[in-house]
């Protein structure tokens, strides 16, 4: 087993931003693993402007602001990139085991920074009843199908949930021509950016019904329509208020959960509801030598605050390895 | 004349009947309407090897539910390469008046042959059940009860049909059945006539359908729904055992299910339904299976959910239907086969193969019969020097498209080699899709593996066949 310094697992905004921060702060080796086949993480598929505002003070698309971090991590020879690298395990004492195209690798890290990301809700997780017919999608599974592959999942189209994915993707289908008939969200108020509801729904005059939930799934091969309902103050249905939809595809975006299957394994606590770390403050994990940064740590919303936590992650890492040697 | 015996419907019944029947000398067609096999009642059930007991002594389905599980303890599962896990099951007891009824069962039980039965207390249940709520009392262990993943069940009865000589059409909807001009049957499916001598009509709820085509309407199938809900891996060791509670008149109840593949399971509901096609799952349904399980084990909460289908029993009266039709020479009705139907399959089969011999076929031993099938790999089965040795073997093992349930892009590629052909297809063979983030991550990746192996274009690929495409344009 390979000895390291600091393994960074998660290739995306945070684990970039851990490893120029811990580079920068006087870590000699780093090791970054990333699952997928480049650097960037989720922000390849965000091709909408908004990002950079606060960190670059310019508006940049995801894959942009990407790009200016995976730059200066190509150009660093001692944070070593290992692609399509995907960790199956983590222990208390930090030995991590990764499968890559050709092998199962076990490293021994002196120091942890997960930076995993989330993943989204799902229909199942509110659940919403009814049939399970082709045409429902996470939202950030159809903005990955229509951004990176060029594939349009239907023709018209509700969505659930007023998260930021789904805003964001109400936006691009109407772009893309799909008939975008609602956005139901069960709360008061919509939980995504206040710019978002109005740059995404408003000017493409998508109605965003609020307190009311889809009560039904229905459809055999393909979806074919939505039932509605108005809820209460209580969340409980308003007899009489049911409606339907026609359309074939559902689009969930019912919020985000962190991705800590790893930590879990190493023993952490992790609050059981939010899936989040239990610890003392900030990239903290309840294991010595751990951290835990970007949306593995809490949801964010925005990359820019991402990055700025990520590389005080970085700095606590460097810190915890060389204590006052630590730039 | 074509084949000596088609068999319709590819599901756990006709599948393993066609296996039987591959053992002789004969041609054998299975015709399935569905893209797959598998996608009718036996991909959407327990996945439960039930013992035998909660089951009338005289029932034909309690005597087949036995032998069909001794076959699977004692050959199938090596035989065919499946995981087979036998965890035993608890039938709880809420107070101690119901203690006579455990007694019942279990002298039951006894009588048809079922072994190991013991009545455990409370002290033994603290020791080896240690989650089950202050409510239990008491409980029936029975040691022979198991898992397995019924629709792996399926293929692997299939594949290990076919390569034994026997025919599987995919996609073909019998729609008319006819007396052959020189006796035997044309059946009608797809847009083709199919000859053979014998029909096994293992059509599942359609199979009353299927007889009245042959000229015999003799039962009418009613289905009844059961919906279950699947928890995420974390609850894994929430039960060591299958946990009934007592049977009621028209299901054996709410059931705490660990499945062969590490996310338990709730349910199922029992309640009769007109709809052969009504899959859907309900807020009701969720209650009561909630409500169920809870009693049992208290600390089950709905945020533990990942996922929830709906299954529909065939049934016909209170047993299975298994007979020649006399006013239809030839036809043989293998039908209402409502739970334990899975457990049952390798002994209905024999028997059919019996029924068949009794009316004129003959069964001729082939020379050469591949008893074994191959076990196909599954990462999440194998310890780490085995994950290791397979990927340095072959790179692609290595290559991880689902990360929930840890599914490489080689087992991806297998699957569809071995005859997957949709989304579902996939999701059944390799457990990719199946986790905690529903394809959330590995979809778009399997769908580019899929066009690359299948060769067609993403507007192409179906969750389930045609009608379920899952994109409708494609722009580059
Ligand atoms: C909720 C639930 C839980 C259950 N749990 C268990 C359990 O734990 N253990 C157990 O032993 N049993 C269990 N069962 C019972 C078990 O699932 C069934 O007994 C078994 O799957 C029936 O298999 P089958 O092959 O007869 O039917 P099916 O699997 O439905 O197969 C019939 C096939 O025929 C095809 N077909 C129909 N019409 C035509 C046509 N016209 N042309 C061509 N093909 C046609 C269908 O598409 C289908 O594939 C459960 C059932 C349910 C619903």
């Amino acid at each position: 087993m390979k000895n390291r310094e600091l393994v960074i697992v998660g290739g995306g905004p945070a684990g970039m931003a851990a490893a120029l921060a811990a580079r920068a702060a006087g870590v000699e080796d780093v090791l970054l693993l990333e699952r997928d086949q480049h650097l960037g993480g989720i922000l390849n598929q965000c091709i909408h402007p908004g990002f950079g505002l606060h960190h670059f003070k310019e508006e940049l698309t995801g894959p942009e602001y990407a790009d200016r971090f995976v730059r200066l991590v190509k150009e660093d020879h001692k944070i070593e990139v290992s692609l399509r690298s995907f960790a199956v395990k983590l222990t208390t004492d930090r030995e991590i085991s990764f499968l890559r195209p050709g092998a199962l690798e076990e490293v021994k890290a002196r120091a942890v920074i997960l930076a995993t990301g989330c993943r989204e809700r799902t229909r199942e997780m509110i659940p919403i009843p009814g049939s399970r017919p082709a045409g429902i999608y996470p939202a950030g599974l159809a903005q990955k199908m229509v951004n990176m592959e060029g594939w349009i999942p239907g023709k018209e189209a509700v969505i659930v949930g007023s998260g930021d994915i789904g805003l964001i993707m109400a936006r691009r289908m109407a772009l893309e021509g799909v008939s975008v008939k609602a956005v139901v969200e069960i709360q008061k108020t919509s939980r995504g950016l206040v710019r978002n509801v109005g740059q995404c729904l408003e000017d493409f005059g998508i109605p965003l019904y609020f307190q009311h939930r889809i009560s039904a799934i229905h459809g055999s091969g393909r979806v074919e329509k939505v039932d509605v309902v108005r809820v209460d103050d209580e969340c409980k249905d308003i007899p009489g208020s049911g409606f339907e939809i026609t359309c074939d595809t559902v689009l969930v975006s019912v919020g985000l959960i962190p991705e800590n299957e790893l930590l879990e394994m190493a023993g952490a606590e992790l609050d059981r509801r939010t899936n989040t770390p239990v610890a003392e403050g900030v990239n903290l994990t309840s294991l010595p030598g751990v951290f835990a940064c970007g949306n593995a740590c809490k949801v964010y919303d925005l990359a820019d605050s991402v990055t700025r936590d990520s590389e005080l992650a970085g700095k606590m890492a460097a810190q915890y390895l060389l204590g006052g040697r630590a730039a | 004349m074509g084949y000596d015996v088609i068999i319709v419907g590819a599901g756990i019944t006709g599948a393993a009947i066609a296996r039987e029947l591959s053992r002789y000398k004969l041609r054998t067609l299975v015709l399935e309407k569905e893209a797959e096999p598998a996608f009718g009642v036996s991909k959407s059930n327990s996945g439960i090897i039930h013992a035998g007991t909660q089951n009338p002594p005289t029932s034909l389905k309690g005597w087949l539910c036995v032998e069909g599980n001794r076959l699977m303890r004692e050959e199938i599962a090596s035989d065919l390469g499946l995981n087979f896990v036998q965890c035993g099951q608890l039938i709880v007891v809420f107070g101690p008046s119901d203690i006579p009824e455990l007694e019942k069962i279990k002298a039951e039980g006894e009588q048809l042959g079922v072994k190991g039965l013991e009545i455990v207390d409370r002290a033994w249940l603290d020791k080896n059940e240690p989650n089950l709520g202050p409510e239990v009392k008491a409980a029936l262990y029975v040691p022979s009860t198991g898992l397995i993943s019924p629709y792996r069940f399926v293929y692997a009865l299939i594949e290990n049909a076919v390569k034994n000589g026997a025919e599987l059409k995919t996609s073909r909807k019998v729609v008319a059945v006819r007396a052959g001009e020189q006796g035997g049957f044309e059946v009608v499916a797809g847009g083709e006539v199919f000859r053979s001598r014998f029909l096994v009509n293992a059509a599942g709820l359609y199979a009353d359908d299927i007889s009245a085509l042959a000229g015999a309407p003799t039962f009418k199938i009613i289905p009844r729904k059961g919906e279950e809900y699947l928890l995420d891996k974390a609850r894994e060791h929430i039960a060591n055992h299958v946990i009934f509670p007592l049977p009621s008149g028209s299901s054996k109840g709410i059931l705490i299910i660990k499945t062969s593949d590490g996310n338990p399971m709730i349910g199922p509901t029992a309640h009769d339904v007109q709809d052969k096609a009504d899959l859907s799952t309900t807020e009701e349904g969720l209650r009561e299976v909630l409500a169920g399980a809870r009693r049992m084990i208290p600390s089950i909460s709905k945020s533990d959910i990942i996922a929830y289908f709906c299954g529909l029993r065939p049934v016909s009266g209170k047993d299975f239907i298994i007979r020649h039709e006399d006013s239809c020479p030839g036809l043989v009705n293998v039908a209402g086969i409502q739970s334990p139907g899975l457990t049952s399959a390798p002994a209905i089969a024999v028997m059919v193969c019996d029924i068949l011999k009794k009316h004129g076929l003959e069964l001729e031993p082939k020379e050469e019969f591949h008893r074994l099938r191959p076990r196909p790999v599954h990462l999440f089965q194998v310890p780490p020097e085995e994950t290791r040795r397979l990927i340095e073997k072959n790179p692609a093992y290595g290559d991880i498209v689902c990360r929930c349930e840890l599914v490489s892009a080689q087992e991806v590629r297998d699957s569809i080699k071995r005859g997957a052909r949709t989304l579902d297809g996939v999701k059944f063979r390799t457990r990719a899709q199946a986790g905690r983030c529903h394809g959330g991550f590995c979809t778009t990746r399997i769908m580019k593996i899929m066009q690359e192996e299948l060769g067609v274009p993403a507007t192409a690929l179906t969750k389930r066949g045609p009608g379920s495409e899952l994109i409708k344009e494609e722009r580059k």
